[in-house]
């Protein structure tokens, strides 16, 4: 045992055991989760249900509430990302080429406001909002969004921006492009990577987001983490189960989808703060 | 002769006080000119005020006689080729080549047969589906060359385009820069530190020094006739000596040579390698004990210890070198000697 352990290398075997956690931690309850959500009856000591069957999506789909979540959620995930690409792009944009004193400062400031105890946060915009009647509001639940994500949002295609060199831009412009088209030709399509993984963490974000939505927009906007709470409350397990796939669902096509965008290069000069 | 790029007192200064001043320079069509200096002097920001990537302070740029400092880069008739990151990594080659000649809206069949052209023009046919990544560090300039050539232009800005590959390729590039050179007969503006490279590719050169110009003449003449210590230094190998100039003469110990340029007092004398003359010890000349004798192919460099001076490098043919050793006393002698002001 110790020879073969000698033999592969500690970091073999470390990577053994992320693959381990990985699958007891992650994998494991997703494949229960599966098979609750397709058990039509399954009896304790059996390993397997002894029918299969869809019974308890049909269930979830036709809960109002449910469903109507699930097109918020989507709704307002869609919205986020938008309005965050016209914010943080042309400012990840400004960071990337202009230098200014604070640029830095700025930079971290965005990351402070998730280090931020986020209930605390979430509390005392609240009370902003209430002054401002955004409680109970798409927009409030919306900007209780764009916080969370704008750190990201900008961070990550600032790299993108920083990593397409001057020359690059300059080769274009004295090929007779105008600065305009410069942008849309070469310097966006360079940063798109990192613009699409930014985009993605932020829709997946926002569909995620349960305490920051939960205070600022209830009643009218529960959206499927918020909704996810009293579903487990007031629902069989199996509801659950199939309810947590549609939130996870998602997830998983998306950063599937992104996977061709997902190099390690672009992730690690996403995390660089130069 | 025609005047295609004229540079009439051209200054531009950085906030941080760097920058160059008062920079003059005609390029006759056809010809290529070299700007040559060591880094930081001002030939990037000469070459962009040109591109139209820098404004100047003060100063004129005509190319074929017309101002373009009003002129943004892409309506410039320059094209430049940077030291790298030239190309855009999302196109292809053909893609790349092909850019700028769609926004000039040039046909696809005349396009494919141009690019076809220049490819083969820098010896590159059949790379157009690659990518930049999937090209050789040489392969990358020549394609960024070749774009370039695509834009027609009436001067062709090249900043140490070759400054990042490796030696062997860098003469092969110069090779065909000179060789596209004389078969498009395009104006351009090289921009080097590497005095051999300068003297090997161009025209005529520009010997720049903190920002202003010491010397322009073609690199026979700026290798014989150096204008300043500067460029006598920057250019080519040299033994720098002190002397006193006296009665007219320029006076080194029991040696002497005329003074063409009525220096007076003190003076630093200049002598290439190849005209230092070593004799046997009777001779009158410095008296010196050879160091070091190192056989460089068809000829040696013999390096002697001459006191007070210093150690005097000389290039002896090869078959003359027999009959020296180390140590032996030489009297040294020089066939030509170029006086400077003494610094
Ligand atoms: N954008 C800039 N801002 C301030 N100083 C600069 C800038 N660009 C160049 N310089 C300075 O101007 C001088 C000339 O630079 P440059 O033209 O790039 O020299 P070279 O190309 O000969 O190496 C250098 O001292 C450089 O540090
Ligand atoms: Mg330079």
């Amino acid at each position: 045992m110790r020879w073969y352990l000698k033999a592969v290398g500690p970091k073999k075997v470390f990577e053994f055991l992320v693959l381990v956690v990985f699958i007891v931690f992650f994998l494991g309850p997703l494949l229960n989760l599966a098979i609750l959500a397709f058990t039509g009856n399954w009896v304790y000591p059996d390993v397997l249900p002894k029918e299969w069957s869809l019974k308890w999506w049909s269930f979830v789909l036709e809960q109002d509430e449910i469903a109507s979540s699930i097109g918020l959620s989507f709704l307002i995930a869609a919205i986020v990302t938008a309005v965050s690409i016209v914010i943080c792009i042309p400012a990840a944009y400004a960071f990337a080429r202009i230098r200014f004193p604070l640029s830095r400062f700025f930079l971290f400031s965005f990351l402070l406001t998730n280090a931020f105890p986020k209930m605390g946060l979430y509390i005392s915009i609240a009370v902003l909002f209430y002054r401002l009647d955004l409680m109970n509001t798409l927009l409030g639940v919306v900007l209780i969004h764009l916080i969370n994500v704008l750190m990201f949002m900008t961070w990550i295609p600032t790299s993108a921006f920083r990593n397409v060199h001057a020359a690059q831009e300059e080769s274009a412009r004295d090929a007779g492009a105008s600065p305009f088209r410069v942008f849309r030709s070469i310097t966006l399509p360079m940063a798109m990577p990192g613009i699409a993984v930014a985009s993605i963490f932020t829709f997946l974000n926002s569909l995620d987001e349960a305490q920051g939505t939960f205070l600022v927009g209830i009643p009218n906007y529960r959206t499927m983490p918020v909704i996810m709470y009293s579903i487990i409350s007031d629902y069989p397990a199996y509801a659950g189960a199939v309810f947590s796939i549609i939130l996870t669902a998602p997830t998983i096509i998306l950063l599937l989808a992104a996977r061709r965008f997902l190099s390690a290069d672009v992730m690690s000069s996403g995390f660089q703060l130069k | 002769m025609d005047i295609q790029l004229s540079i009439q007192n051209l200054t531009k200064r950085y906030k941080t006080g760097d920058g160059v001043t008062d920079i003059s320079l005609d390029v006759r069509k056809g010809e290529l000119i070299t700007l040559l200096g060591p880094s930081g002097c001002g030939k990037t920001t000469v070459l962009r005020s040109i591109g139209g990537f820098l404004e100047p302070d003060s100063g004129e740029i005509l190319i074929e006689n017309k101002s373009v400092l009003k002129t943004p880069p892409e309506k410039r008739p320059t094209a430049m080729v940077f030291q790298s990151y030239n190309l855009w990594p999302h196109m292809t080659v053909y893609d790349n080549l092909a850019f700028g000649l769609k926004i000039r809206k040039m046909k696809k069949a005349e396009m494919d047969f141009a690019i076809t052209e220049v490819l083969k023009l820098i010896r590159m046919s059949g790379s157009e589906k690659k990518h930049p990544g999937e090209l050789s560090g040489g392969q990358q300039q020549r394609i960024a060359v070749a774009r370039a050539l695509l834009l027609k232009p009436a001067v062709l800005l090249l900043d140490e385009p070759f400054s990042a590959l490796d030696a062997k390729l860098r003469h092969e590039m110069r090779e065909e820069l000179r060789e596209i050179q004389s078969k498009t007969g395009l104006t351009m503006v090289f921009v080097t530190h590497d005095q051999e490279e300068a003297l090997s590719i161009s025209d005529r050169i520009v010997v720049m020094n903190h920002g202003h110009i010491e010397q322009i003449a073609s690199p026979q003449e700026i290798y014989d006739e150096p204008k300043s210590l500067f460029a006598a230094q920057f250019i080519g190998k040299m033994n720098f000596l002190k002397g006193v100039v006296s009665a007219d003469q320029v006076i080194i110990q029991n040696l002497a040579f005329p003074n063409p340029k009525r220096l007076t007092g003190e003076v630093s004398i200049a002598i290439r390698p190849e005209n230092v003359i070593l004799q046997d010890g009777e001779e009158t000349g410095l008296s010196g004990s050879v160091k070091q004798i190192m056989i460089l192919g068809h000829y040696a460099e013999v390096s002697v210890d001459v006191q007070p001076f210093g150690i005097i490098r000389s290039f002896q043919p090869r078959d003359q070198v027999k009959h020296l050793h180390s140590g032996q006393k030489v009297k040294v002698n020089f066939s030509k000697a170029l006086a400077f002001p003494a610094v």
